[in-house]
């Protein structure tokens, strides 16, 4: 049976709605919210800041640690049992990798700046809007990048390529069924991120990364969007 | 020696020129893997085992089988996990304590890459709808790192799939790990990891420890027999550009179709 329509009913290089706010957190020194469907993220950055134990610290730049993390509650299952996990670390060193060639804390040597990405609800997607919500955390911070990232998810289910699938669609039995997450630099169109699970041939992985083009330019303006109304007037602030 | 290369600049820039002119330290070309050496079955204990050598690099690959619940959302299947030692013993880098990000990455890509290759049937581990099923648990250990571990780690998992026995099981359901009998797991595919490694422009396979110290980015790629992609990941501090993606690509799909060679008759036999 062909894959001819998505269950909720987005056509094939349509997102979920989109809600991205700036300045979310007030203790921290750079924060954003960011909703794709029914998946949430906030991020938080704090730094760059004095980094201890003194050993971590390097002497030419500072450093950057991300912290990827799915609340208890925020799982269609049971509940996530709480700390770091496998999956959770890994996707912590995938976003890290995935800012380290943005941002330049040359000027800031021996300090960190630390990244916090909180899930409270999951959709599929979550490390994708962890990134989005971290890369307006850290623009929000002041810290130097030579661009916002994008991070969004495309993939195929049979013979049809789709862009950010969310758990009905990751998870769609019956037909092959790929995933695969991107992270990209919109000015320069470099990747920052990838990965893939599932089961996918060349031609249709640069399909999906084309489909998957204008999602990216369109919640890149949405992040900038997001950025400028912090510091508009406080009326505007949010929605 | 090489460790004591790691900040330095000047090694980086030199490695970049000669990769540039495509002789490497060990006069290998970009492309060209080491000697590979595969042993299969190393391990008398373990259910399957499998010691892979890439040059200098060693890596061992051991599973042992258990009967537990399948999980709730999978009644039907068995399963199976994958996990990795960067055993201390194996560089001076490496130290005691629970699994690191290094580990836990080389476990999840490898991982990644049979799970949806489709290596094992998970539905042929059932035992019993909902209460018993195989679960093979698939340990990977590092004896010596010269680089490349991830495609290392992979080709001993697959490897240990393969020389897989299943145990015997007597009367009351317990296993007797004592007796193996000649049954092999249900394995249906051959998805093999190929990590492409980028330094400056240029791409190259297999690094040495002392080249992988210096990388600026590396895709790893699980790659079927039909070319048909089932992992991608890429690690590294760099971006990559679509057109080295492409390029990337290319360079995995035609590896992978050489080191498949390795369990020729693997399926069958």
């Amino acid at each position: 049976m062909a894959y001819t329509k998505r269950h909720d009913g987005r056509k094939f290089d349509e997102t979920r709605e989109i809600t991205a706010k700036v300045g979310v957190i007030k203790n921290a020194d750079g924060s954003a919210y960011f909703k794709i469907g029914n998946t949430e993220a906030y991020a938080a950055v704090y730094g760059p800041r004095h980094l201890y134990p003194s050993f971590l610290q390097n002497p030419s730049t500072g450093i950057i640690r991300c912290y990827y993390n799915m609340l208890p509650f925020s799982g269609m299952g049971e509940r996530v049992r709480p700390g770091p996990s496998r999956r959770s670390k890994e996707i912590s060193l995938v976003t890290e990798k995935a800012f380290m060639s943005v941002i330049n804390l040359d000027n800031f040597p021996n300090t960190v700046v630390d990244v916090y990405i909180e899930l409270t609800q999951t959709d599929a997607g979550s490390r994708c809007a962890g990134i989005c919500a971290a890369s307006m955390a850290l623009a929000d911070a002041g810290v130097p990048m030579r661009d916002l990232v994008v991070a969004v998810s495309v993939g195929r289910i049979g013979n049809k390529v789709l862009v950010d699938l969310d758990y009905e669609e990751e998870s769609y039995e019956g037909l092959l069924v790929a995933d695969m997450p991107i992270a990209v630099l919109p000015r320069t169109n470099e990747f920052a991120l990838l990965q893939m699970d599932g089961q996918i041939d060349k031609k249709m992985i640069f399909d999906a990364i084309k489909l998957g083009r204008p999602a990216i330019e369109r919640i890149y303006k949405i992040q900038k969007e997001a950025l400028k109304a912090k510091f508009l007037n406080g009326e505007k602030h949010g929605k | 020696m090489v460790r004591n290369m790691v900040n330095n600049k000047g090694f980086k820039e030199h490695l970049v020129k000669s990769f540039t002119s495509d002789v490497r330290y060990d006069l290998r070309k970009k492309l060209m893997f080491r000697d590979i050496k595969v042993e299969f079955g190393c391990l008398s204990k373990a259910e399957g085992s499998c010691k892979v050598s890439l040059g200098d690099t060693v890596v061992v690959a051991g599973t042992k089988l258990a009967i537990e619940p399948p999980y709730p959302d999978r009644p039907d299947e068995g399963s199976f996990s994958v996990n990795t030692e960067l055993l201390p013993l194996s560089s001076p880098e490496f130290e005691t304590g629970p699994p690191g990000i290094d580990a836990i990455e080389i476990a999840r890509v490898t991982d990644r890459c049979l799970r949806e290759g489709k290596a094992v049937n998970f539905k042929k581990l059932l035992i019993e709808k909902g209460e018993k099923a195989w679960t093979v648990f698939i340990d990977i250990a590092s004896i010596n790192d010269d680089g490349n571990l991830l495609d290392a780690s992979a080709l001993a998992t697959l490897g240990a799939l393969l020389n897989t026995r299943f145990p015997k099981v007597d009367k009351n359901g317990l296993i007797d790990y004592k007796s193996k009998t000649k049954k092999k797991l249900p394995i249906e595919n051959l998805p093999i990891l190929v990590t492409v490694y980028k330094i400056g422009n240029n791409l190259f396979l297999d690094p040495v420890k002392s080249e992988e110290h210096f990388i600026d980015a590396r895709l790893s790629v699980g790659v079927l027999e039909d070319g048909t992609i089932c992992a991608l990941q890429k690690g590294g501090d760099a971006t990559i550009t679509l057109e080295e993606l492409d390029r990337m690509l290319d360079i995995a799909i035609k590896q992978s179709k050489e080191l498949r060679k390795i369990f020729k008759g693997g399926l069958s036999g």
